[in-house]
């Protein structure tokens, strides 16, 4: 049972991982909207290239602007 | 595709006549537009226009798209040229550069409805070249729009977005909007923090669990206690500063809130908690603690998110008023922002345009539409002299109007700032479940002292115990709870229902009767003119038709509307307009005249003896009659009216029978009002015509509350915002959706009948829950007090009742789970009776 002295913290920092990188994603803007991201997808064709992710336009204050 | 506002007659005929859709939007083609060589048929210029944008450059999928999707046809496109986007005040104003020499703008889009309109507009890169990017946020109808300032000037993006059906509007409330945003992410981060930890106590409390009943080595046990201890003090840090902060403002004001009991429960559980690690004996009670925080902090959060959603809406109003107006100066005409218009200036309103500011005519007579300021549904005659308003439509002819007010403190300004005002002041309404609370918190309170002090007394050493598992047992979560869940419960089944509310305290109001104010053009009504009465041959109608065919009169629209597809492809020469009282023309060789009856004298009509008798009971029946003469004698006559809706009386009858007093408040002509309210069997004595918007607020806050206002348009805004519950009915204007607690998707009233009667059954579910939780609590609080409960069994049973709430509340969602309801209404509802069709001068009446 001495192995959970080191599996339990080894868990928690991984769901620490998990946690930064929620706040990471919050603080992208990823979370500003929710409603048109799952419309998006149904129109994302091989004909709309025009549309960058939000990651090809760089960081998050160019991806909201206003953020 | 279904079109409330077409649910009548006139739609259905058309179509029963074979009549061809628009192959943009869908509507019925109009006779004279039939012929097409490609066998694609347009309703108008605009849809052909952007059928064929979108062809040449291969966006057809647009139409692939659309089908799929439910909601209302595309905006109508409109042609304007979107000059004041470059102007340098614009720029200061909304736009902002980017690090790499781009700009980026924020507008409110009119007409997004579908997901056909995300994929379209951000489309835009492909159109102009340019842009780098256009993103759409459907909910808000809000693009935010990215571009090349060297490559495009703003006002090519604007004018393609306006030709696409979608005109642009600046987003003024950057600043709030930013502000609301950040408060949005930290309290989102916030809750991931609780619940991350909230997990992983819980998996390590189901371990010390198992420990407790089947043995643990007890270096292991108080290892996992402080693991748990170390998860818990984010949780308390994060998560709970949102309590503590509710408490000590709630305190400091000598309140009780139900955020004080929470914090002084939370801070109970994790001190002793902490103790008893320290200790290593007794309870710790981390996993409730943390749950607590996490559930608490999801139901404030869907709660914030709900309300800012209300808040943003009003953002549309301003969306209501043109952008430009033309500015006479001495070199001429010229286009400027709104914003530049001053007290004193000229401005020049061509037919079809919205007079832009409050002024007085100085030149050229018209009549104008006033029905989305005042409810006013007949055109009004206006000449030199006459005080027109912002907001109102020229119908006829070019007028030049000197301004008295401009912008805000315009009529339709302040009518749209007392509307702010009342959303952003909304007074706190103790709801139910608060009020209950607060007796609640202090009861608790007491007991916890009573108990802590006789044990003390009593038993010292188990006072400590005593009391935590007093608190955490009585923990009001399920109380909290109550509302809440059943309220959204009720809200996702309204929403199946074609109800958008906006606002939880919705169900609470309606629940017990009150004043049902009732607006008549557009609510009780369609809103739209149309034929009512017609005496009179086939052969007339045909000869009158294609006469009628030359103007855009709304009377002329109506009779169109009902003859228009029926049309024996006469063709009308020689067609004259006679300002505000008629046109006449040659049709097969005859002279036709149509027009009101007070220009027939003068037009040199003779209007037989049997005919003037039809006109007289029109007038009477407040219809609005017209005269149709074929070579110099009247041969026919119409009525127009504006029908009553199909449900209007059967919903009335069924809301007085659950004890509710009706009225009505319209901004139309007494006569009209009163034939309605007959119709309807409301008393004359409530039924009030000729209400100003002022008045009508006046009116609904003289009201006795529980006061529920339904309304349309702009001029029942201010009322909608200021009555206990405002509801704003199918196609109405932006600013009543925005005002608006309830927004009605579906044709007709009968809806806010369904509504009233599920209102009282979420109250009861409420009361219900409440009712459990004390109960619950009370026996929960005995068997604490007494010492026969230990902080162990308190916690596990302290979910129990939470549990019984949340299975009681989603009754009120019926049997399937409910849903979220469907995104905020205004922007598909966009521009329904503000699509103001250019109406050359002339025309009947």
């Amino acid at each position: 049972m001495t192995m959970i002295y080191v599996l339990l913290p080894l868990a928690l920092i991984f769901a620490l991982g998990a946690v930064l990188a929620f706040l990471w994603a919050l603080r992208d803007g990823q979370f500003d909207d929710t409603e048109t991201p799952p419309l998006r997808i149904l129109c994302d064709g091989d004909e709309s290239p025009a549309i960058p992710s939000d990651r090809a336009r760089g960081d998050g204050s160019q991806a909201t602007p206003y953020g | 595709m279904t079109d409330g506002r077409a649910d009548g007659q006139p739609l259905a005929a058309t179509l029963a006549r074979g009549a061809s859709l628009c192959a943009h939007c869908s509507t019925p083609v109009p006779a004279a537009r039939q012929a097409s060589a490609s066998g694609t048929t347009f309703c108008c210029d605009g849809c052909e226009a952007v059928y064929a944008i979108l062809h040449e450059r291969g966006l057809e999928r647009y139409y692939k798209l659309r089908a799929g999707a439910r909601g209302g046809r595309p905006a109508r496109a409109l042609r304007h040229e979107y000059q004041e986007f470059d102007d340098a005040e614009f720029h200061r104003l909304y736009v902002r550069a980017d690090a790499r020499g781009l700009r980026s703008v924020r507008l409110y889009l009119e007409g997004v409805h579908c997901l056909a309109c995300v994929w379209l507009v951000e489309m835009l890169p492909r159109l102009i070249p340019g842009v780098a990017s256009a993103r759409l946020e459907f909910g808000r109808a809000r693009a935010t729009i990215l571009w090349d300032p060297a490559a495009t000037p703003l006002s090519a993006i604007g004018r393609t977005l306006g030709s696409l059906g979608y005109p642009p509007h600046p987003f003024r409330g950057l600043r709030g909007e930013d502000a609301a945003r950040k408060d949005d992410r930290r309290l989102l981060g916030k809750l991931a923090i609780a619940g991350a930890c909230a997990g992983n106590v819980m998996v390590i409390s189901f371990a010390l669990y198992g420990g407790f009943f089947h043995g643990m080595e007890a270096s292991l046990e108080s290892f996992l206690r402080w693991v748990s201890l170390t998860l818990t003090l984010p949780a308390l840090v994060w998560g709970g500063s949102v309590f503590f902060g509710g408490a000590w403002r709630a305190l400091r004001r000598r309140r009780l809130h139900m955020d004080l009991p929470l914090s002084i429960g939370l801070l109970a559980g994790a001190i002793g908690g902490a103790m008893n690690t320290i200790r290593q004996e007794g309870e710790i009670y981390f996993d409730s603690v943390t749950i607590l925080i996490f559930l608490l902090l999801a139901g404030r959060y869907v709660q914030q998110r709900r309300q800012r959603r209300a808040v943003q809406s009003t953002e549309l109003l301003h969306a209501l008023f043109p952008s430009t107006a033309r500015v006479v100066e001495a070199g001429g005409v010229r286009v400027v922002p709104l914003a530049l218009l001053r007290t004193g200036g000229i401005v020049e309103v061509l037919a079809g345009e919205m007079i832009p500011a409050d002024g007085t005519i100085i030149e050229g007579r018209s009549s104008v539409d006033q029905s989305l300021l005042t409810g006013e549904s007949r055109p009004t005659g206006a000449g030199e002299g006459s005080a027109v308003f912002a907001g109102t439509t020229n119908l006829s002819a070019r007028l030049r109007v000197r301004i008295d007010a401009a912008g805000e403190d315009t009529r339709a300004g302040l009518l749209l700032r007392k509307v702010e005002a009342l959303a952003a002041s909304a007074p706190p309404i103790v709801r139910l479940a608060d009020r209950i609370a607060g007796w609640f918190v202090a009861a608790q309170l007491l007991v916890a002292a009573g108990a802590l002090a006789y044990w003390l007394h009593a038993d010292a050493r188990r006072a400590g115990d005593v009391v935590v598992s007093l608190l955490v047992i009585t923990c009001p979560c399920a109380l909290g709870l109550a509302t809440p869940l059943a309220v959204l419960a009720a809200m996702g089944r309204a929403a199946r229902a074609g109800i958008l509310v906006k606002s939880q305290d919705v169900f609470e109001n309606l629940a017990r009767p009150g004043t049902i104010w009732l607006d008549k053009t557009g609510t009780l009504t369609r809103g739209e003119q149309s034929l009512a009465a017609w005496n009179g041959t086939r052969e007339t109608a045909a000869l009158a038709t294609a006469i009628e065919r030359h103007s855009s009169h709304p009377l002329a629209r109506a009779f169109l509307a009902a003859f228009g597809a029926s049309d024996a492809g006469l063709e009308a020469r020689a067609v004259e307009h006679r300002w505000g009282s008629g046109i006449s023309g040659e049709v097969a060789g005859r002279r036709v005249w149509i027009g009101a009856p007070h220009a027939a004298a003068p037009c040199g009509i003779h209007v037989p003896s049997e005919r003037q008798a039809e006109l007289d009971s029109m007038a009477s029946r407040a219809l609005t009659p017209v005269a149709v003469a074929v070579e110099g004698i009247a041969v026919a006559t119409a009525g127009f009216g504006d029908p009553l809706r199909a449900d209007a009386a059967s919903a009335i009858a069924s809301l007085r029978a659950g004890g509710w007093r009706i009225g009505i408040l319209s901004g139309d002509a007494l006569e009209v009002v009163a034939s309605a309210a007959n119709a309807l069997g409301i008393d004359g004595g409530a039924a009030y015509g000729a209400v100003t918007p002022e008045e009508k607020l006046a009116r609904v806050r003289a009201t006795p509350a529980p006061v529920v206002m339904v309304g349309d348009g702009v001029n029942d805004a201010a009322a909608l915002a200021a009555a206990t519950v405002g509801i704003a009915v199918e196609g109405g204007a932006e600013a009543a959706l925005a005002a608006a607690h309830v927004y009605v998707a579906r044709s007709g009233i009968a809806a806010i009948a369904d509504l009233v009667r599920d209102s009282a059954r979420t109250l009861r579910i409420i009361r219900a829950n409440a009712a459990f939780a004390i109960c619950y609590n009370a026996a929960c609080a005995t068997l604490a007090v007494c010492g026969a409960v230990n902080a162990l069994v308190a916690a596990i049973l302290m979910p129990i009742s939470s549990l019984a709430v949340v299975g009681n509340s989603l009754r009120a969602g019926g049997k399937t789970r409910s849903p979220e309801p469907p995104a905020e209404a205004p922007a598909r509802a966009a521009g329904a009776p503000l699509d103001v069709a250019a109406a050359p001068e002339g025309a009947p009446a």
